[in-house]
């Protein structure tokens, strides 16, 4: 049990990130660790005891595999993450260029 | 096996990138590509509709059958609620790219638009073709970001803004939507929907499982703009270009919030009373708290998205009812009504919603303000424009014979046969307010005396516009045939019955 | 931008072609050990990302160069969605069948079409890192201090 333990502190310290952080930056950072804890539980679920990589060598036959499919399902999910920070890195970009900060309690333009 | 089902697909996908491989070299291609794909699956989906009935249409990709009746392919499952959210989708994205012909052209880099749109089509239709869990998220996320970068598009200083908020909450939803999907893996030991639900239908924990209902309520909510989860909806509909709004508020928080939440909570998890409970209760809350934050808005656009949150409170509050009575197991036939009535009036949402975003469009296209303080007497020098919008503001508050009177009243009608007096109280006051909110919109844009100097610079809109507009001002009128029970036979019952009888959807998918 | 320095210059100009070597050997064995085309195409953006840092170049040549990666970049996706289509026309119909014949496991000439996707997924990867760098750099270079 303890290594989930860990990786929900781990979603912990994202969400302090998130809520109480000022820099721009630092929130996008703080997004990218949250989901790193997801993909991290999601590697831990497929675990078997006495299992090993699921590799498959003609030669050597092996009769338990850990789980590979949320193996795959991290994978894609990992590309998805490294979609959405860039898309997050490049509005922060612009955002510098107009605003001339990065403190977030300086761009509040829309109210009500 | 159906072979138009990946269809929907992949030709938004391979067009998306095909305006950017031509589009740099041949001029105007890239609206006229984008304008005969979305036509072209205008006419696939409406051939859907027509063709699929009751029956439960799966495709299974890579050709992967099932083993020992376990399913272990990616299925695409077509069914009688899938092809009417499909039709919405495909026909509202035409008509907002037929309008953005002469919108977007004050814009530099028209070939990223069109291509980002076509992404965004492609993905909203995966995700409503999907049969199982991780593929709903996948193309969840490819809608989503391109969503990202059309709110930004002409970047100014309040588009940006909106659309970091609008990014970090839906990272937040994202990442709640995968934690659910973790939770459900780990426990059931697949993905596909219909298996799920022969899984869980035998012995289950229950603490686990409600855990499991809130983390996917929770993501989804996000992304359907339900009060406690509305603060990014104001400013990314206010702030986009109009027919990406239009988009936004009219197909997106339909297709990727509240139909996966509909589908998920009756085909796949076991109705609970107390699941049912705060369904109602979160319908009911955005219902009058919309309503309520609108009417204090001067802005044409932020008072539309409010009115948003309101309308997508009655589409929650009837599928909650339809919900508690299924499970008590009392009165199902009242079930099957509220469920019609939430299912009529999400439709009919998207075809007055978008009608009047595309046009405050119009109106910000001739007057360049948005501030509702700072127009007046456009009924003269916009005749086209004034019309539709009296029809759309007619149908949202509910005047017969335009169809939001239908469908709120088969929502009232089925609360007080269930003996909901309160929340069919508040549906009619909520009616009441959006009326007298509406009518305020109506008087200070078109109605009122003219502000003084620009009064004669402003004339009608281009033709690409005016279509769409006029169009969708039909539409408004003929879907209130829709309550009709030769029409309502073909079209909406199928899609209540494959909802209410959640059995036959996961034995036609898994004995196939 | 300005380049570093002269030890680092001479240092990746020995080493990044045997990060590029890495990279295609991660996408091509992609069927037979743990990567294929998402992890391979990283690999072979970093080796231009770190020529580029390296040695330090105006902007104006930058702007030749984001043209042809996006160029790379939206035809390898057209190839991939052709192959995927193409599996409509043999064998059961449906998208996405492995329709060329699958060998020996183990071999390196084997398990159908899969090589083929990794090896284009693979150049789609590594063109589109390249322009998301491409892009922010040149968008910094353009911004008025």
């Amino acid at each position: 049990m303890i290594p989930y333990y860990l990786c929900f502190i781990l979603f912990l310290v994202g969400l302090y990130g998130v809520i109480t952080r000022r820099n721009l930056v630092k929130i996008a950072i703080s997004l990218s660790i949250m989901e790193f804890s997801t993909f991290l539980i999601f590697a831990l679920i497929g675990f078997r005891e006495g299992g090993v990589a699921p590799i498959v060598d003609p030669a050597d036959p092996v009769k338990l595999y850990v789980d590979p499919l949320p193996q795959a399902l991290v994978l894609t999910a990992i590309v998805i993450g490294l979609a959405t920070t860039a898309m997050l890195m490049a509005v922060i970009i612009r955002i510098y260029r107009k605003y001339g900060t990065f403190d977030i309690r300086e761009i509040k333009n829309l109210r009500g | 096996m159906n072979p138009m089902i990946p269809l929907f697909v992949v030709i938004p996908l391979a067009g998306a990138f095909l305006i950017m491989i031509l589009g740099r070299f041949i001029r105007n291609f890239n609206k006229y590509l984008a304008s005969l794909i979305l036509l072209f699956l205008v006419v696939v989906s409406f051939w859907s509709l027509f063709t699929t009935g009751s029956n439960v249409s799966v495709y299974k990709a890579g050709g992967w059958e099932a083993i020992n009746s376990v399913p272990i392919g990616v299925y695409m499952v077509m069914d009688g609620f899938t092809a009417i959210v499909l039709c919405i989708i495909n026909l509202i994205g035409f008509l907002s790219v037929f309008y953005s012909i002469s919108y977007i052209a004050r814009y530099t880099s028209e070939n990223y638009f069109y291509a980002l749109f076509c992404l965004m089509v492609a993905g909203m239709n995966g995700v409503v073709l999907s049969g199982d869990i991780f593929n709903i998220f996948v193309f969840l996320e490819i809608s989503a970001i391109s969503s990202y970068a059309l709110v930004a598009f002409g970047v100014e200083k309040n588009e940006l803004e909106a659309t970091f908020k609008y990014q970090v909450l839906g990272g937040i939803a994202s990442f709640l939507i995968l934690m659910g999907i973790a939770f459900i893996y780990w426990e059931a030991k697949t993905l596909n929907i219909a298996d799920i639900r022969n899984v869980f239908s035998s012995g289950y924990d229950r603490s686990y499982y409600l855990l499991i209902q809130i983390l996917l309520l929770s993501g989804f909510g996000l992304k359907a703009a339900i009060i406690p989860f509305h603060a990014w909806l104001p400013d990314a509909h206010s702030s986009a270009p109009s027919p990406i709004s239009a988009m936004l508020s009219g197909v997106l928080i339909k297709a990727v919030g509240i139909y996966v939440i509909i589908r998920l909570f009756f085909n796949m998890f076991a109705i609970s009373e107390g699941m049912a409970i705060l369904i109602t209760t979160l319908g009911a809350l955005s219902m009058v708290v919309g309503v309520f934050l609108a009417i204090g808005q001067w802005d044409i656009k932020r008072l539309l998205a409010y009115h948003s949150i309101s309308q997508m409170g009655y589409v929650i509050l009837s599928v909650g009812i339809g919900m508690m009575l299924i499970s008590r197991g009392i009165r199902s036939e009242i079930a099957a009504l509220a469920i019609a009535g939430g299912i009529f009036h999400l439709i009919n949402h998207a075809a007055f919603k978008g009608l009047l975003f595309l046009n405050a469009g119009a109106i910000e296209y001739s007057t360049g303000t948005r501030n509702l303080q700072e127009m007046g007497g456009l009924a003269k020098s916009m005749p086209a424009t004034s019309a539709t919008s009296l029809v759309a503001s007619l149908s949202i508050s509910g005047i017969p014979p335009f169809n939001g009177f239908f469908s709120k009243l088969i929502i009232i009608v089925a609360a007080i046969m269930a003996r909901f007096y309160f929340l069919a109280f508040l549906a009619v006051i909520v009616s009441i307010i959006t009326l007298a909110s509406f009518m305020k919109f109506q008087r200070y844009a078109f109605y009122n005396k003219a502000e003084g100097d620009n009064k004669q610079k402003i004339k009608e809109v281009p033709f690409p516009m005016l279509f769409s507009m006029i169009v969708l001002g039909i539409i408004c009128l003929l879907l209130s045939l829709l309550v009709f029970p030769g029409i309502r036979e073909m079209i909406l019952t199928p899609a209540t019955d494959i909802l209410m009888d959640p059995s036959r959807y996961s034995s036609q998918i898994t004995g196939i | 931008m300005k380049g570093m320095t002269i030890i680092v210059k001479k240092t990746v100009q020995l080493i990044s072609g045997l990060i590029f070597l890495y990279g295609i050997y991660v996408i091509i064995h992609g069927h037979l050990t743990p990567g294929g085309g998402f992890a391979g195409g990283v690999i072979i953006a970093g080796a231009f990302i770190l020529q580029i840092l390296a040695a330090g170049s105006d902007f104006m040549k930058l702007t030749k160069e984001e043209l042809g990666s996006t160029m790379y970049e939206n035809l390898a996706i057209f190839v991939v969605v052709f192959l995927a289509l193409s599996g409509m026309l043999f064998g059961a119909k449906v998208f996405f069948f492995n329709w060329l014949p699958k060998g020996t496991v183990g071999e390196l000439v084997s398990a159908g079409i899969l090589p083929l996707y990794n090896i284009f997924v693979g150049i789609e990867v590594a063109a589109s890192i390249l322009t998301i760098f491409l892009a922010l750099v040149i968008f910094k270079e353009e911004m008025p201090e």
